[in-house]
């Protein structure tokens, strides 16, 4: 072989082409066999504080989690927990969303190891403490889409990343179910871990089962993996998930769901070859029930299904009515185990599933169900804080798929017990009217004022139309006004809508007398 | 004709959004003793301030041996309920005695005398044998009605197809045909059972009732389209209104449909059904 070292410096352009220099050739290939290599050579520490030592993190870094496990997790607070004791301060906490079960971080907010926190939803005591005034930085709440866009535009900058993974190799493919023959525990897809995965300085999966490499299918592949850390307890399979959502038998919600069928079916949007998602509550999936009797009625498929998927969209992928399932959420056993055995059931990240950056596949929904806790009279939709001011909910993709399908309808009752769901104004703007096409409660349907061709294809179809001001009305009628919430001064919480500018505030709620 | 315990608050509020053609808010049965002065109460108010539409609102009473009736007629009535259904009615006086409280009520209050309507529910061996006399006992009655669950404990029987409540049925109805008022079946109380629920509802409708007590908005529906004529017989319906139109456009007393005579008793039940599919689609939300 001709030395290549001698006519280097005459190839044209060689720093255009290479700035790596000559082939240094060296003898460094490993040759023990592979099953020796992934028991002696792989990226499983020791334990979590190894990990955590080999990451490179400090103080003042911000770290991230995912929800899949839901109110069953137990990464966020083993991790807070460890944290703690090895004695770090100031973090951020990128949270994909938080649940009733991490009230033990309140304790390391207190103590200074948490000082900022970025979620798409907060529920339980710690809510209830962060509506009080726990934290001198406001929390901030996103979308799942604007939380996919802020990580890949790096807004937020994740520097650490622990990640809950049901299944995972030695080398760090990780996925939230298993194909192996051993049982462990399943939350479906890992849709909202994945942009964590490919965005961060360091990234720790954390799992109570190591599989065989190569892990595959697989929801992050190893080359964004630096570590793996096997743990007893990454959650409890009864809080991650139930066995299967069932359809409601409350005839309100039945009332409220064949009232929006009847509606998309009306204005258009359910045809041979439409795309649909279809919110978790009771009277969405009550919906899903009505809009399958009008498929088989009509002979319509449905070319694919959304976002959180429960067991009745599986249920009718399988019989043959829905071509395709993407699934950035797996909300209940049934949808996990169809990832296993279904191949037209993919998983998807959640800057595929709703990033503002990119055409997501929000932008192709014909139609969604979305619920509300309250809608005022410009549309406007707060899912995210009671009637008592205190947060007790969850952004999730509501302002996403609101903005990106055709037809967005809201649902809920009319009054909830003694309580308004329509009112002048929401207590936090979640998803704006602008992007809310209908409303659909137990005691009548409104038609967003901008959607003309909806209302009249509605009463074409003789489907009778209250104005939001009527239907705000009806509902005071039966129930009165409120008295209006007490806030202090102090923001403890700020609403970014999709795009990631600012759409809301929170206040600290007054509880003085 | 659903029926709304008159001590739940959430029920009665949302209690005209289902497609009930009656709604009846029960002070009796539903409402533990310690609760019927709050349900009182809230079904006087609910029929004050809440709006129904154009159902029709019917409220159950306590009898009044108990007491409690009493106490009911001059809550309700002054609310303005449509109509009063009397509960365990065993002869014509349990009637006329609850209709002169409401006569004095009515008079008192400044009510158009004659406003409130009145229903019987017939629940017992004695009131099954006296159906016809009850049918007969007030110009207010609307109709009758069978309660089933006192009449078969009185019979010393326990509900099982049918059977058992023949002999009731029968009497009822017929009494309710003789005086021209409306007969209604019984509740069924399993609402996860659609399909034995379906079936009561095909005897009922073959033996001829009007219509049918339920307990739960997921009733409505299967006893709607159980009730609802075809579109066969509709078009049928109509060919004979028409063709009596026609004949009296000729001045002819006889009609007749593809060559055969249309009688009177073929008139009526054309015009019944076209009114049943009206009311159904009436129903809608």
């Amino acid at each position: 072989m001709r030395d290549i070292k001698e006519i280097y410096a005459d190839i044209p352009h060689i720093e255009d082409i290479s700035q790596h220099g000559v082939y240094q050739s060296k003898r460094t290939k490993a040759t023990e066999t592979f099953a020796v290599r992934t028991q002696a050579r792989n990226k499983v520490a020791a334990d979590l504080k190894e990990a955590i030592r080999n990451s490179g993190l400090r103080d003042g870094m911000t770290i991230s989690f995912h929800h899949h496990f839901r109110n069953g997790d137990n990464v966020v607070n083993m991790v807070v927990e460890t944290l703690a004791e090895m004695g770090f301060k100031n973090l951020t906490m990128a949270a994909s969303s938080l649940s009733g079960v991490h009230a033990p971080l309140i304790e390391h907010i207190k103590n200074g190891v948490i000082t900022h926190i970025e979620t798409s939803g907060l529920r339980g005591e710690l809510a209830e403490q962060v509506s009080r005034g726990l934290m001198d930085f406001p929390v901030v709440f996103r979308s799942h889409g604007g939380r996919g866009a802020a990580i890949e535009s790096r807004d937020i900058h994740i520097d650490v990343a622990f990640l809950g993974a049901p299944s995972c190799d030695p080398f760090g493919n990780a996925n939230g179910y298993s194909r192996s023959e051993e049982q462990t525990i399943s939350c479906g897809s890992l849709g909202y871990a994945r942009p964590d995965a490919r965005n961060a300085g360091h990234v720790i999966i954390i799992t109570n089962h190591i599989d065989a490499f190569p892990n595959a299918p697989y929801a992050i592949p190893s080359n964004y993996v630096d570590s793996v850390v096997l743990v007893d307890n990454i959650g409890d399979p009864k809080g991650i998930m139930s066995g299967a959502t069932r359809y409601t038998t409350n005839p309100k919600e039945l009332v409220i769901a064949k009232a929006a069928a009847d509606v998309i079916r009306a204005s258009g949007y359910l045809y041979d070859g439409f795309s649909m998602q279809m919110g978790s509550g009771g009277a969405s999936l009550a919906t899903a029930r009505f809009i399958r009797q009008m498929m088989l009625q009509e002979g319509f498929r449905c070319r694919f299904a959304l976002g959180g998927i429960t067991g009745q969209i599986v249920s009718m992928h399988e019989e043959g009515l829905i071509d395709r399932i993407l699934d950035v959420q797996s909300f209940d056993l049934i949808a996990a185990e169809s990832l296993l055995k279904n191949r037209f059931h993919q998983q998807i990240d959640s800057c595929y599933y709703a990033s503002y950056l990119r055409t997501a596949a929000v932008n192709q929904l014909d139609f969604v169900v979305l619920s509300a806790l309250e809608i005022d009279t410009d549309y406007n939709i707060n899912v995210l804080t009671g009637s008592d001011g205190v947060i007790r909910g969850a952004v999730g993709g509501h302002p996403d798929t609101a903005a990106g399908a055709s037809l967005s309808v809201v649902v809920a009752p009319l009054t909830r017990g003694r309580i308004p769901s329509i009112v002048n104004r929401v207590n936090t703007v979640v998803t704006p009217g602008s992007t809310v096409d209908v409303v659909v409660t137990d005691q009548g349907i409104a038609v967003h004022p901008d959607r003309t061709d909806v209302q009249a294809k509605l009463a074409e179809a003789g489907i009778r139309l209250s104005t939001i001001q009527e239907l705000k009305e009806r509902a005071e009628s039966i129930v009165g006004i409120p008295d209006p919430i007490r806030y202090k001064d102090k923001i403890v919480g700020v609403v970014l809508y999709r795009d990631n500018t600012v759409i809301d505030v929170i206040r600290q709620i007054d509880e003085d007398e | 004709m659903m029926f709304v315990p008159g001590n739940n608050p959430g029920m009665i509020k949302d209690a005209g959004i289902y497609g009930a053609d009656s709604i009846m808010f029960d002070l009796e049965d539903s409402v533990s003793i310690a609760e019927k002065d709050a349900a009182r109460f809230l079904v006087y108010q609910a029929l004050r301030t809440l709006d129904f539409g154009a159902k029709e609102i019917v409220v159950r009473i306590n009898d009044l041996e108990s007491g409690l009736g009493i106490r009911d007629l001059e809550a309700i009535v002054r609310a303005g309920v449509h109509i009063v259904r009397l509960p365990k009615t065993d002869s014509a006086q349990d009637v006329v005695d609850c209709e002169q409280e409401i006569v004095r009520i009515e008079r008192e209050a400044g009510i158009p005398e004659g406003r409130t309507g009145m229903m019987a529910a017939i629940e017992s061996a004695n009131g099954v044998l006296n159906a016809k006399e009850i049918a007969f006992s007030s110009d207010r009655l609307i109709g009758i009605a069978l309660g089933a669950e006192d009449y078969v404990t009185d019979l010393k029987t326990t509900r099982s197809d049918g059977t058992e409540l023949l002999f009731a049925r029968c009497m009822i109805l017929n009494a309710a045909r003789a005086a021209g008022i409306d007969a209604l079946d019984t509740v069924f109380a399993d609402v996860n059972d659609e399909a034995g629920f379906l079936e009561e509802v095909k005897l009922i409708k073959k033996l001829g009732f009007d219509g049918k007590s339920i307990i739960n908005p997921r009733q409505i529906e299967p006893l709607h389209k159980a009730f609802m004529p075809s579109e066969a017989d509709l078009e049928k319906a109509r060919a004979i209104m028409e063709a009596i139109a026609e004949a009296e456009a000729r001045g002819s007393g006889v009609a007749s449909l593809k060559g055969k005579m249309i009688d009177r008793p073929v008139v009526l039940r054309a015009q019944r059904m076209l009114a049943l599919a009206d009311v159904d689609g009436a129903g809608e939300v």
